[in-house]
């Protein structure tokens, strides 16, 4: 039966070893592709013929840009999912989400205002993609604040969950805020329809680099994952077998 | 080698730019596992109080 199957696998115990086992398959080729993307973001690709090597901070901000946003869409399905069907462990993914979404939230604002200050001559400037990116990190903020604001476990978890489900319309509305607005941003040159608006030589350290901070992401994720799951069970004697040593 | 540093100028900006973004990867790193130390020795000490071997 598929949902024999799926309590399994989101049984506490189940979840907290197979995230144990995993993470460092997924951490080692995330500082693989990291170390790669590094060197041929600053080593091996052209400078741009109109930034020059300014263009170069593309390979550090797109990344962080991304995983703002593929962190809170993580956090808001994960959040749905233990609204609807009171899964624990959803929740307890979606609260781990939410320190390292802001983070690279962060990491995305101020590399934007780095690359802003000599393109745009202003480090900021409340235009529509980089006002509603700011929101985001306030959503993550307001996130983390409420479930330290609430003792119990099981209502910080649906009271956050709320917050972050409601907050995903602002997913939809930082990417396509470059095409629905006039924006100081440039429109998206990998994630459009066409193939993408640059050569090779630029595109690969790019997406060693997008990849390699996903893979960063779900090694995170679930190194904090099982955290939040040993936080969630009070007596369970698995507990004792997995602590105790 | 000094062009390298000098990144065309855009020093200022590039370097910044790349030290905060690493610093926010081994910071994650380092928070995750200290999220996840924490939650062990938490409950540690709650198998103790309930006067369990652990």
């Amino acid at each position: 039966m598929a949902w024999t199957w799926f309590h399994r696998f989101a049984s506490p115990p189940h979840v907290y070893r197979l995230a144990a086992r995993l993470t460092p398959w997924f951490a080692w080729p995330a500082a693989l592709c990291i170390a790669a993307g590094l060197w041929g973001g600053l080593v091996l690709a052209p400078p741009d013929y109109q930034q020059g090597d300014g263009v170069r901070i593309l390979y550090v901000h797109a990344p962080s840009a991304w995983m703002s946003l593929m962190v809170y869409t993580t956090m808001a399905v994960a959040a749905a999912i233990g609204l609807i069907w009171r899964i624990k462990v959803a929740h307890a993914v979606a609260a781990s989400c939410a320190p390292i979404g802001a983070s690279f939230t962060f990491a995305a604002l101020v590399t934007g205002a780095l690359w802003g200050e000599p393109m745009w001559g202003t480090y900021w400037e409340w235009d529509p993609r980089l006002t509603s990116e700011l929101v985001l990190l306030f959503l993550y903020l307001g996130y983390m604040g409420l479930r330290a604001g609430i003792e119990d476990t099981q209502r910080a978890d649906r009271a956050s969950a709320v917050l972050a489900v409601v907050g995903v319309v602002n997913v939809p509305i930082i990417h396509y805020s470059v095409t629905w607005w006039n924006s100081l941003h440039q429109a998206p040159s990998v994630m459009r329809m066409d193939k993408p608006a640059m050569p090779p030589s630029m595109l690969l350290p790019l997406l060693l680099m997008l990849l390699g901070f996903t893979l960063l992401f779900v090694a995170l994720l679930l190194v904090r994952l099982r955290g939040e799951v040993l936080a969630r069970e009070r007596a369970a004697s698995w507990i004792r077998e997995v602590v105790s040593v | 080698m000094s062009s390298f540093f000098d990144m065309g100028g855009y020093a200022a900006f590039v370097w910044p730019a790349y030290a905060v973004t690493l610093a926010v990867v081994f910071l994650n790193v380092f928070w995750a596992r200290r999220a996840l130390a924490r939650s062990r020795a938490e409950a540690r000490r709650r198998l103790q109080m309930q006067g369990e071997p652990s």
